[in-house]
């Protein structure tokens, strides 16, 4: 039988293990708020560079040489897909989704005799990769955005793909990322960056004039726009991490207090025994006297 | 007459108002946007960007390059980066473009050497502005 002083330890433990967990809920919380806020601030400029890109797009089909983040080089052999994670643990299902629907397409890729290269952002995923896929793995990039996503960082990894994209090194490139839908759900999103995937024709608004022409302002777009995709989707991802921290938290807190309750209950019977227990000795004791 | 004009960077917005006018740093030149003005689409180059309500520039940005779209009714810059002269000053300036022409000296591959000359323009550029700003009181 266990003893009342392990009963009252555990609980002891569980508590303070909830306070934790309560204030990492809180803390959640409110990064929460705040990427939420970044991604809403990201999204007018993400949205009129798309619109541009759409009708400059239109319009530059007629060029003579089509830019291949447009169009694509024109083969599939190489693919390279870009996994964004998580630095931290901590947030419930976020990280194992992500890589799960992750491996999905790094399997189908290889079964179509593709050849696959991988690139993570966060340290969870590339703790991970490491270890699964440790030979595909070309770069990873850890510590990104704490404590806010600036664009710079975002255009550090798209410098670093249009290099690798411009010496050949891969034909189409996917964004994996996690959409945020609300604090309780979250989307892991499949989205090809490179080339730029085909939209349905819509109609111009307007008849532009072009300055210097279109094909320079492309060739300046579209690198931007590869910077842009990409900070979009890790800023959508660092507030899916923080709803998905704050909801696997308040779950976990939730717990504590099932647990808490449960062991106060079997300590209290615990105890309840043990003075009765003592009690009928006491008075068989006595009784035995008497005799 | 106003046009709406809205300076956004891909981490916010910083300006969107009805303003009289603006004048945007085009890569063939300086364009003045005024209400009604053909729809164009063109490059920006690093300088400065200043909005006018009536007579009068009430705001001015140093961006550093981007796109510009106009339209009949509206303008809309779409910049990496945008600072509002309040922000700047010569001396951490100077110290800046000290530094980045150390940096300069060290780079070693062609790449980091067009990286750092392309910051110096700005850095650069951004001395001038404010220069004939202050000039002009």
């Amino acid at each position: 039988m266990t003893t009342l002083k392990a009963l009252r330890n555990r609980k002891k433990s569980v508590q303070s293990t909830q306070k934790i967990t309560i204030a990492m809920k809180m803390v959640a919380g409110a990064k929460l708020r705040r990427a939420q806020e970044h991604v809403e601030e990201g999204r007018p400029y993400a949205h009129l560079m798309n619109q541009i890109l759409r009708d400059l797009a239109e319009n530059a089909q007629g060029l003579e040489t089509p830019h291949p983040l447009l169009t694509g080089t024109g083969k599939t052999d190489t693919h390279l897909i870009l996994i964004a994670t998580s630095d931290r643990g901590l947030c419930g299902p976020f990280n194992s989704s992500i890589l799960r629907e992750s491996r999905k397409v790094i399997e189908l890729s290889l079964s179509q005799g593709q050849t696959v290269k991988l690139i993570s952002v966060g340290r969870k995923g590339k703790d991970v990769l490491t270890r699964e896929y440790g030979d595909l793995l070309v770069e990873s990039f850890v510590d990104i955005g704490h404590p806010r996503l600036y664009f710079s960082e975002a255009e550090r990894i798209a410098d670093s793909l249009l290099h690798m994209f411009e010496d050949g090194l891969f034909d189409v490139c996917t964004l994996i990322y996690s959409r945020f839908k609300s604090a309780v759900a979250q989307e892991v999103t499949i989205q090809q960056i490179i080339p730029i995937g085909k939209e349905a024709p819509q109609p111009l608004k307007a008849v532009y004039e072009y300055e210097p022409d279109e094909d320079s302002i492309l060739r300046k777009l579209l690198p931007q726009n590869v910077a842009v995709q990409i900070y979009s989707g890790l800023l959508e991802n660092a507030a899916s991490e923080q709803g998905a921290r704050m909801t696997a938290m308040d779950n976990a807190s939730r717990n504590a207090d099932d647990i808490i309750r449960n062991l106060t209950l079997v300590y209290n019977r615990t105890r309840q025994s043990q003075i009765t227990r003592e009690l009928i000795e006491i008075i068989s004791g006595a009784e035995a006297l008497k005799g | 007459m106003t046009l709406r004009f809205s300076l956004v960077s891909p981490e916010k917005i910083l300006f969107d108002q009805d303003v009289t006018m603006v004048v945007v740093p085009g890569s063939e030149g300086d364009i003045g946007v005024l209400p009604e003005q053909a729809p164009l689409l063109t490059l920006l180059r690093p300088g400065v960007v200043s909005v006018y309500e009536g007579e009068k520039v009430f705001f001015k940005f140093f961006v550093e390059g981007g796109f510009c779209e106009i339209t009949p009714e509206r303008c809309t810059a779409l910049v990496t980066t945008g600072t509002s002269f309040e922000a700047l000053n010569k001396a951490s300036l100077e110290m800046e473009i000290k530094n980045l022409l150390e940096e300069r000296e060290d780079s070693r591959t062609s790449d980091e050497h067009k990286k750092a000359d392309q910051t110096l323009e700005v850095a650069r550029a951004k001395l001038m502005e404010l220069a004939a700003y202050q000039k002009m009181g």
